[in-house]
């Protein structure tokens, strides 16, 4: 095979493999994806056993033990509109009532059952931002 | 005195402007003396930036509440070491050490090369200005770290609980010396696509700041695993997080920029791939700065609410589309002077290097924006986890520490199969011995990824000790070297070579400890009263008593509450004692939470009990119930809220002492890891690998080799 | 901006300025440096004579046969009489243009 031919061959096979793993990127990406929502949007619709991951603000007062589970309420950012949740598994430190929190987890009767270990707060570095709006 | 501190940053941006435009102006009309008085402007700018970080630094070492920053996020009772660093938590914080330290090794590089590059420097130096001058532009209208308080609070509000870590108090300046490091080739990149001199020569002058900013930004992203580890209760070290993603991005390219520029230096091949490598390392590196404070990822919404967000996201397009330009522009000066001489050189298996990190970078950059992207294609705002990360990293990691392993074995140019064969024997064999061992002797088998891995580390450092081994041989052939000396003087000869395989060494390690711990952890969350018992990874748990600890905090964090528990574990007859506890930070918010309340109502941070060793680690966090002290703190809010502060500091050492006494039952978590702490010790290795191949080697001093050559030219004339 | 934070301001902007003036007033050819292309070839040689000494410590350590070794000694070489040759006709307009 004369040179530049191989290159081409090269460069055929070298922009095939990488639109392979493009396609494979997009195609994984959106289909294993978990679509974001806020506790509004559960509560108006939310398949039954699609999971969903939630971010809400912890509602004040709502934080309660039952035994091994955690349960409180998430509202909407902006808004009133809340969702009880039922967790267990370990609560990360920045947890506190009235603080921004995501949960990922399947509605059932009006409750998300959240995933073991799936609570999530927001990054620390931002507390800093938060105080100085408020 | 917050206004001097701003009067140093206006004198600075003002230089800054002062230097791009002296600069570009003398080197287009040759005018050099405009070119030195633009470089004399760069090290003017570190030295006012450097001035008002010390006027700062100050002010938090004295909790001169004067200045905003200090009231916001330290406080009297702040720790000093913790006063002293927590300049960058905040965000106008972080700003001024980003330009501290562009600042700095600008002057550094501009000081190094100042008999050299005539032509490429002054570009150089009006890009550094110009990136100086953005941020300095930030700090004088989105977020002043000089900002005044009046009237001046008696208190601040101290520093985030969660980031008194020492560990988190370091990352940020290795994170950002990373980041600033890759402005240094990047700018001496643009500047010799600017003059057409595209040949290796910026790239020899800025090897090393490339090898620096590579090993900071690693140490950064290893070090914010750490802090992950050992003070987030939550027991990993890694999560795909938007803001671990944005760290690692750089770090990947960087890493193939490193590979690929030796390929220009000896080829001369690639020209086109490393300049657009090292604008994709700086345009990351930009954006990780950004990602990290801008939130834009928790949602698209918040990005308008973000004060840096429309400067920096408009700077950064700036940069990608003039660079890009320039690129393109100057296609014709960037063809190969040579072709690929064969497959199996080292410069065929850097070029598969290069393609994994990339794909990796690509990769982790798609999940990482993806709720962007999701948000953008269908409207609504969707995320990717772990396991999608994990389908991908994964596999693309096994490649690559195969590649790291084979990469040093192969020579340059090209290796003929028969010496392929006595290089490899070995290692195979060591391989196939390895395996059985592993599969023998050990559960590795029933997680086929992580087996293939370990056995990928023993090809990878049989490898490198293969080398070392031969190349100590070698020397005492040619030399009268005993055998200790002949190790010794090979390596110090070729520093670069084994200082290159040392940092392979030590990813290949860090790679066991990944997967070993990913693989073969232990968890266990378990609620326990005291007395009660649970099992972990073969160790029996018993939670023996709660502790209460008042003012008294033993891990220097300066919070005034510690709830913890007293633990005995046994394991195989041995037994040992761990004290896990949780510090608890006041509120400022007497209103909502009371006046003792607050006390236990704000921040609170895990201090894990870890027990480091070599072959597992022990690792346990407690979380108490203080839902259990809600009844005696409501009644301590109703009678003493205007009691005098001793009187408050009993109250809360008795509430304090209520939980020792009656200790409620708590939740723990317990994970048994094994090889993790490889990871650490791993990256270390590779760390000393990377000094090593910088260590400046004797005899290359620049003014005795060009009186050398100057020698050499004389002598052929007469 | 306070009143003597506009004093200091103006003292270090005169001192910056005092600082940046200093070449361009001096005037004439401050700035000493070399050649731009004798600089970047004496950096080729010095990294080409690397390359030949790494070669070398690759064939002793035996992952260069014998044969590989000696067609890529000659090649490296070759670059490096070309790179010194270019350096000495460089070098050598330079010193006449001295003159």
């Amino acid at each position: 095979m004369d040179p530049s031919r191989k290159r081409r061959t090269r460069l055929i096979v070298a922009l095939s493999a990488a639109l392979l793993l493009a396609g494979a990127l997009v195609y994984t990406s959106f289909s294993a994806a978990t679509e974001a929502k806020e506790p509004s949007d559960v509560l108006a619709s939310a398949d039954a056993g699609k999971s969903y991951e939630v971010t809400g603000k912890v509602v004040n007062g709502s934080v309660k033990r039952e035994g091994d589970d955690l349960r409180f309420a998430i509202r909407d950012r902006e808004g009133t509109a809340q969702i009880p949740v039922a967790y267990s598994g370990t609560v990360p430190d920045p947890f506190r009532e009235g603080r921004e929190v995501v949960v990922t987890g399947k509605v059932e009767n009006g409750t998300i059952a959240a995933e073991r270990d799936s609570l999530v707060t927001k990054c620390p570095s931002k507390f800093t931002e938060e105080k100085k709006k408020s | 005195m917050p206004g001097i501190g701003s009067a140093l940053l206006v004198v600075a941006f003002g230089a800054a402007i002062y230097c791009a435009i002296a600069s570009v102006y003398g080197a287009r009309t040759n005018r050099r003396q405009w070119v030195v008085s633009g470089r004399r402007a760069i090290y003017c700018v570190a030295g006012l930036v450097v001035a008002s970080m010390v006027l700062l630094e100050i002010a938090y070492l004295r909790s001169d509440f004067q200045f905003a920053l200090v009231a916001q996020n330290s406080s009297t009772d702040t720790p000093t070491f913790y006063k002293l660093t927590a300049v960058w938590s905040s965000q106008a914080g972080s700003l001024l050490l980003w330009v501290t330290l562009l600042a700095l090794f600008s002057s550094a590089v501009l000081f190094a090369t100042r008999h050299r590059h005539r032509e490429i420097a002054p570009y150089a130096a009006a890009v550094l200005g110009g990136v100086a001058a953005f941020f300095l532009f930030l700090m004088l209208f989105y977020a002043s770290p000089f900002d005044a308080l009046s009237p001046v609070p008696v208190e601040g509000n101290g520093l985030n609980p969660l980031l008194r870590h020492p560990a988190m108090m370091i990352h940020p300046p290795m994170l950002y010396s990373g980041y600033v490091g890759f402005s240094i080739p990047f700018a001496f990149a643009i500047g010799a696509l600017i003059t057409r001199r595209t040949d290796a020569s910026w790239i020899r002058s800025t090897r090393r700041f490339a090898l620096i900013a590579w090993t900071f930004l690693g140490v950064g992203v290893l070090l914010g695993a750490l802090w992950s580890y050992s003070e987030l209760g939550w027991g990993g070290y890694w999560a795909w997080d938007a803001v671990e993603n944005a760290a690692l991005l750089p770090w990947l390219t960087g890493t193939a920029f490193i590979h690929s520029i030796q390929i220009q230096e000896k080829r001369g091949m690639l020209k086109v791939w490393n300049v657009s490598l090292i604008v994709a390392t700086f345009l990351l590196a930009l954006l990780g700065t950004f990602l990290v404070r801008s939130g834009i990822l928790d949602s698209i919404h918040a990005f308008g609410a973000s004060t840096l967000g429309k400067p920096f996201l408009a700077f950064i397009a700036i940069a990608a589309v003039g660079s890009i330009g320039l690129v393109v522009a100057r296609l014709p000066y960037l063809r190969s002077d040579a072709r690929l001489d064969s497959f199996l050189s080292r410069e065929a298996f850097f070029l598969a290097n290069n393609l994994v990190l990339v794909g990796l970078a690509f990769v982790v950059f798609w999940g990482t924006f993806f709720p962007l992207i999701s948000e953008a294609v269908t409207g609504r705002e969707q995320s990717v986890g772990p396991p999608w990360f994990d389908r991908y990293t994964v596999p693309l990691a096994l490649v690559l520490v195969l590649l790291t392993g084979i990469g040093p074995a192969l020579t340059w140019r090209r290796s003929s199969p028969s010496s392929l064969k006595r290089t490899f024997a070995i290692p195979l064999a060591a391989v196939v011995l390895g395996a059985l061992v592993l599969i023998a002797f050990t559960p590795a088998e029933d997680s086929v990824l992580s087996l293939v891995m370990f056995v990928l580390a023993v090809f990878t450092l049989t490898v490198a000790g293969q080398e070392l081994w031969r190349g100590a041989g070698a020397r005492r052939v040619t030399s009268d070297d005993g055998f200790v000396l002949s190790f010794v003087n090979v390596v110090r000869r070729n520093r670069r070579r084994y200082g290159g395989y040392l940092v392979h060494v030590g990813i290949a390690i860090l790679f066991v400890g990944v997967a070993a711990s990913s693989a073969f952890v232990s968890k266990t969350d378990a609620r326990l009263s005291p007395g009660q018992s649970t099992e972990v990874g073969g160790y029996k748990v018993t939670y023996e008593r709660a502790t209460a600890a008042v003012g008294d905090d033993a891990s220097g964090t300066g919070a005034p509450i510690a709830l913890g528990a007293v633990l005995n574990v046994e394991r195989g007859g041995k037994e040992f004692t761990v004290r896990p506890q949780r510090n608890y930070f006041p509120s400022q918010d007497v209103a909502q939470d009371g006046a003792i309340g607050r006390f236990f109502e704000g921040e609170a941070t895990s201090e894990v009990d870890v027990r480091w060793g070599p072959i597992r680690d022990f690792w346990l966090a407690v979380q108490p119930d203080i839902r259990a002290l809600d009844k005696p703190i409501a009644e301590a809010n109703r009678r003493f809220t205007d009691s005098s502060g001793d009187i408050q500091a009993l109250v809360i050492a008795a509430i304090a002492d209520v939980y020792r006494r009656e200790a409620p039952p708590a939740t723990f978590r317990t994970l048994v890891s094994p090889l993790v702490i490889w990871i650490w010790l791993g990256g270390g290795i590779s760390v000393l690998g990377a000094l090593l191949a910088l260590w400046p080697g004797a005899g290359t001093s620049r003014a005795r080799s060009i009186a050398a050559a100057r020698v050499g030219r004389e002598l052929s004339r007469a | 901006m306070t009143p003597e934070a506009a004093f200091a301001a103006v003292l270090v902007a005169l001192l910056v300025a005092a600082i940046l003036a200093r070449p361009i007033l001096r005037g004439g050819e401050v700035d000493v440096r070399e050649d731009e292309e004798l600089a970047s070839l004496e950096t080729a040689k010095e990294s080409k004579y690397r390359e030949i000494r790494d070669a070398e410590l690759d064939h002793r350590i035996g992952k260069l046969t014998e044969e590989d070794w000696r067609r890529t000694d000659r090649e490296l070489r070759a670059q490096a009489v070309e790179i010194l040759e270019r350096m000495d006709k460089l070098g050598g307009d330079r010193a006449a243009e001295g003159r």
